[in-house]
């Protein structure tokens, strides 16, 4: 087994090969010239599903501000049905986690399989249509919630309409994925493949569970709690572990400059997380019957493993590593990323423990655990991957390369003052429920310094985000204005010559 | 791992067997579950919510109640409480007899008891114990000619809030869709505020003006559930009666739309109080 170093290692491998359409680019910004064909064949698609999940980052965002301030006013855009904090607190979560954190990870996949297959994407239409209907999907579930037509279900609160989308889009790109995975040059698999290809198999088969058991068809009683946290548990944990553990170990190598530390580690953490990470997520006071939670729990405890794996991983990798990126580059986000995904499966684990859940249930020590894996690991994660890998795949430089930088710090800054006081809030929240002779205002009351705190975090990463929206769109911009340039160039040439059509036919497959 | 094939179906199974450990199994165990018997009783359990109740939990899903407020009940274990329902002929053999208990048996000896009437017995002299202690009691009180029974007493800082007299348990939800466990206590937990707040104009003018029933609420007001408007020729019966100091201004009444109703008789339809097989407690 090769590490993805050794086979990947030289983008210039690629540039070098590359000379093809060397001279219909126009000498604007664009670099098609240079941009490895393999690369170039993600660009649009990565384009329609970077484009939509930068602005559901925002949305979410100011969703999740709205919600926050209504803990310094509980009045605050009070009489708006469509704001209350019952409907844009999930709406926020949603619009992060189906908005942003899985079209991403599905963009960088895409990437990710025509890379190691070194061969370039298969259909690419087709995850370009899967893209507008999972934004489209998205849209029509937010609106729904707002609208208060959620399902009621923790991390499904889709209507049926933005479900229905987000399948569909997910098989669309799943199919491309595939067949991108079958073209591949050699037999062989690499770690991030076990990883995506779990992710691919596994968001179908939970989502479509979910859908079917609690919405289509629903099932009786309490059951559907407990579909409800397995759900729950294998979307935020298992799901975007696999997807985010799979990016991670694709790029470790290349920005480490060493193979991963070590091929059996990382089978190892692997397997032991679809294992054992798969059981997690029946708190102990469920009112279910009394074998589930336990089960959970010493699944719980056994989750230390792959957790302790993927840190010997980072470890053994990342020690003596000869790497010197500048700080903020890609490298700190994935680094941060793989830190964050440690600490967070530690308090997951930790929930999991009944004597400390006594404490924690219920409290906004989860909501903190929650937010550290969506923004800490998995978000910052899918930002390091995308600053590194959109400019070869769109054919384009960032056009504001520095605020990417400036994106790191905030994006730090952000989720520290959002998780610290949320989780030492929720150990609060927790005692104070404990004691009965606390009133429930009171212990309310008790929480709103740490919420309120937290509210600044929420603003940071919403700066963050704008940072990375705005470079997101401005690269979409120039690549649209340079598409709009060529188009204008083919409309206004001259149709006589025979090779003069050959030459528009070449126009539109570099468009395509 | 050169095998593709092999590695998908080991990858199949490892996530397959969660899918069969926690939907196939619970929807085998529990998702043709039928109601129960109230414990120590012929009555059927649960009953099914009232029309409007049921309408109410579409009110509570569509606004996100659960984003705030639990609908689970959570208890550390159970106690037995011996209660002396008759002292007998013999007062002086029961004393003694519980002396002798109390010396062996009990750490709490200085809580002050009721007595029973007419009587120098307390009426519940032995509490919190495991229920071989109580049931050694009852043997040692019954062998003195008193007669005494066993109380059984769930235990938790959920239930000593007086939150129920119980934990949640499954058959609290059987009819209910969705069903709304809640993960999040930003307020106080409401599978029995039925119980605890039976007043529906408290619980609507709760909704309307939080703060005007609970000082310093965080809890946001729901004033888009009801309408404010000039007192006509005749009153509104359904006008909510605010506290002093609350309230619309003179010559208006605040009149509850139907979701408001609705989401008031959801909440006084929680009501997860009966003792239960797998619940017991002494009612």
């Amino acid at each position: 087994m090769t590490s993805n170093e050794k086979s990947f290692g030289g983008a210039p491998v690629f540039r070098s090969s590359t000379a093809t359409e060397g001279g219909s680019a126009p000498a604007s910004r664009l670099v098609s010239s240079l941009a490895p064909p393999i690369d170039r064949s993600c660009g649009v698609p990565l384009l329609a599903l970077f484009g939509g999940a930068a602005l559901w980052l925002v949305i979410g965002s100011v969703l999740a501000m709205i919600a926050s301030i209504k803990f310094h006013a509980a009045g605050f855009l009070a009489d708006c049905p469509w704001l209350t904090y019952g409907r844009v607190q999930p709406a926020a979560d949603n619009a992060l986690l189906y908005g942003f954190c899985i079209p991403a990870a599905l963009g960088v996949m895409l990437w990710i399989f025509a890379r190691l297959s070194r061969a370039p994407l298969c259909l690419p239409f087709v995850p370009v249509v899967a893209a507008n209907l999972w934004h489209l999907g998205v849209l029509v579930g937010l609106v729904g919630i707002l609208g208060g037509d959620t399902t009621g279900f923790t991390w499904l609160e889709f209507p049926h309409g933005g479900s229905v989308l987000l399948f569909t889009a997910f098989l669309l790109i799943a199919i491309s994925a595939t067949a991108t995975f079958g073209q591949r040059r050699e037999r062989e698999l690499f770690p991030s493949h076990w990883f995506l290809l779990a992710a691919l198999l596994w968001f179908p088969w939970i989502y479509a569970t979910g859908n079917l058991f609690l919405v289509a068809w629903p099932v009786r009683g309490v059951v559907q709690a407990a579909i409800d946290f397995w759900f729950a548990n294998n979307l935020l944990f298992v799901w975007l572990g696999l997807a985010g553990l799979g990016t991670s170990f694709y790029f470790l190598p290349k920005f480490a400059g060493r193979r991963l530390q070590s091929h059996y580690l990382v089978l190892f953490a692997f397997w032991t997380l679809i294992l054992f990470g798969t059981w997690n997520g029946i708190p102990a006071g469920a009112p279910l019957p009394a074998w589930m939670p336990a089960l959970s729990a010493g699944a719980g405890s056994l989750t230390i493993i792959p957790v302790l794996a993927v840190l010997a991983i980072m470890w053994k990798t990342l020690r003596g590593s000869a790497h010197s990126e500048p700080a903020g580059g890609p490298f700190c986000f994935i680094r941060f990323g793989l830190a964050a995904f440690v600490l967070s499966s530690l308090m997951l684990i930790a929930m999991a423990c009944p004597q400390i859940s006594r404490v924690t249930e219920f409290t906004w020590f989860g909501p903190a655990q929650t937010q550290l894996q969506f923004y800490g690991f998995f978000a910052m994660t899918m930002f390091g991957a995308i600053y590194y890998l959109l400019p070869s795949a769109a054919g384009l430089e960032w056009p504001f390369p520095k605020l990417a930088r400036v994106h790191f710090w905030i994006s730090m800054l952000g989720i520290l003052l959002l998780v610290v006081p949320l989780a030492i809030g929720g150990v609060v929240q927790g005692l104070k429920w404990a004691d009965p002779g606390v009133a429930p205002v009171d212990v309310a009351k008790a929480t709103l310094p740490f919420l309120r705190a937290s509210t600044t975090g929420l603003l940071f990463l919403l700066l963050g985000n704008l940072l990375f929206a705005l470079n997101i769109f401005g690269l979409t911009l120039v690549w649209k204005l340079a598409l709009l340039k060529k188009v204008l160039a083919i409309v206004k040439a001259p149709l006589e010559t025979g090779s003069a059509s050959a030459s528009i036919r070449r126009d539109k497959e570099v468009k395509a | 791992m050169k095998n593709g094939a092999l590695v998908f179906l080991a990858v199949f199974v490892a996530l397959g067997l969660s899918w069969c450990g926690f939907v196939l199994a619970p929807t085998r165990q529990l998702g043709g579950a039928k109601q129960t018997t109230v414990l120590n009783s012929s009555d059927l359990y649960p009953l099914g919510r009232p029309g409007e109740a049921n309408l109410g939990l579409q009110v509570y899903r569509a606004n996100g109640c659960a984003a705030c407020h639990t609908e689970q009940v959570r208890q550390t274990g159970v106690a037995c409480d011996v209660v002396i329902t008759d002292a007998g002929a013999k007062e002086g053999a029961v004393l003694a007899a519980l002396k002798r208990i109390r010396a062996k048996s009990l750490k709490n000896e200085d809580r002050i008891d009721n007595l029973l009437p007419n009587s120098k017995v307390p009426r519940m002299p032995v509490w919190d114990v495991s229920k071989q202690v109580a049931d050694a009691a009852i043997e040692a009180l019954t062998a003195a000619g008193a007669k005494a029974e066993i109380h059984i007493v769930a235990m938790g800082p959920d239930i000593a809030r007086g939150w129920a007299m119980r934990q949640s348990v499954a058959e609290d939800f059987l009819y209910d869709y969705p069903v709304q466990p809640g993960n999040l206590r930003a307020g106080p937990d409401l599978a029995n505020i039925g119980v605890r707040d039976p007043d529906a104009n408290w619980q609507l003018v709760h909704l309307y003006a939080p703060a005007s029933e609970v000082k310093g609420s965080t809890m946001p007001p729901f004033r888009y559930l009801f309408t404010v408007r000039k007192i006509g020729g005749t009153p509104s019966p359904d006008a909510l009666l605010f506290p002093k100091g609350f309230g619309p201004p003179a010559g208006c009444e605040v009149v509850p739309k139907p979701e408001a109703k609705e989401l008031a008789a959801y909440l006084l339809s929680l009501r997860a109080n009966v003792p239960l097989y797998s619940a017991p407690f002494t009612p």
